[in-house]
């Protein structure tokens, strides 16, 4: 199972940009690679990354196999409500990682 | 050349993985110097001019920060940031990320709105080689910027077999 590792600030003032930062444990196999059998090593990436905030999408991101291994994306937003930050990764193999944040704004 | 714009495209991989068994076949030794499995500077034009579909991408305004010289090109730390208001009427809606020598000219794309506040991001990406790489953002008035680096890149990230 994957595990994913999210970073939002817990409090934040309205209006303040918040800096985001999000994880996941994902070998990112690029498909160029040759095993020991000389057969291509089939490519497993993550294809999509998106944030929502309280169900609106704020962030959306495409990958290519040139992402490292374990996809690191550091982002900002502004806070503008209390609410919940959706993360979702999706990919090849059916992957699917879902983590969420919980924000206080006041 | 849709196929050296679409990540995923078909035509292209299937060429670069036959690509990769000839050269496999032929000894491993092939992989690591010869270029059959990786983009040119024409691909990365190629997947450049996709994108700006005929407009210019003017250098300014966008900031690409890289480092010059890497050790390990698995894992390269890169971060890019637009000047702009970042306003209902004046935002960056996209930020796409380019190299040079990978297998494929395409790196990322990343998408904004007005409540990103800033326009940055920063991730980790792979380098086969030492190349240029180019980042490029839309602006919500449809210009485009651009800005590029580039990298010494001296243990590559593995394209040929590393265990």
């Amino acid at each position: 199972m994957a595990r994913a590792l999210v970073n939002v600030p817990k409090r934040a003032r309205m209006g303040e940009i918040i800096e985001i930062k999000a994880l996941v444990s994902h070998p990112m196999e690029s498909g160029y690679r040759v095993g020991l059998n000389g057969a291509v090593i089939p490519r497993d990436i993550i294809r999509l990354f998106t944030c929502g905030y309280n169900g609106v999408e704020i962030f959306r991101a495409e990958f290519s196999p040139a992402v490292a291994a374990n996809p690191f994306m550091s982002f900002s937003t502004l806070a503008l409500e209390s609410g919940t930050l959706t993360f979702r990764w999706t990919g090849d193999k059916d992957f699917e990682v879902v983590e969420t944040a919980e924000i206080v704004v006041e | 050349m849709i196929e050296a714009a679409e990540p995923h495209s078909g035509a292209r991989r299937e060429f670069l993985v036959r690509a990769i068994h000839v050269a496999a076949g032929a000894g491993f030794a092939l992989l690591t110097g010869a270029s059959t499995a990786s983009a040119t500077p024409d691909m990365l034009r190629e997947a450049i001019d996709e994108l700006l579909g005929g407009a210019q991408a003017r250098p300014g305004r966008v900031r690409l920060e890289i480092p010059p010289l890497v050790e390990n090109g698995n894992t390269v730390p890169l971060t890019v940031s637009v000047e702009s208001p970042m306003t209902e009427a004046d935002h960056v809606t996209e930020i796409h990320i380019f190299n040079e020598k990978n297998p494929q000219p395409y790196v990322m794309a990343a998408y904004f709105g007005p409540r990103a506040g800033r326009a940055r991001l920063a991730t980790r990406v792979k380098l086969s080689d030492s190349q240029r790489v180019v980042a490029i953002a839309r602006m919500s008035d449809g210009s485009f910027w651009s800005d590029s680096a580039d990298v010494i890149v001296t243990i590559a990230a593995c394209v040929e077999i590393n265990e």
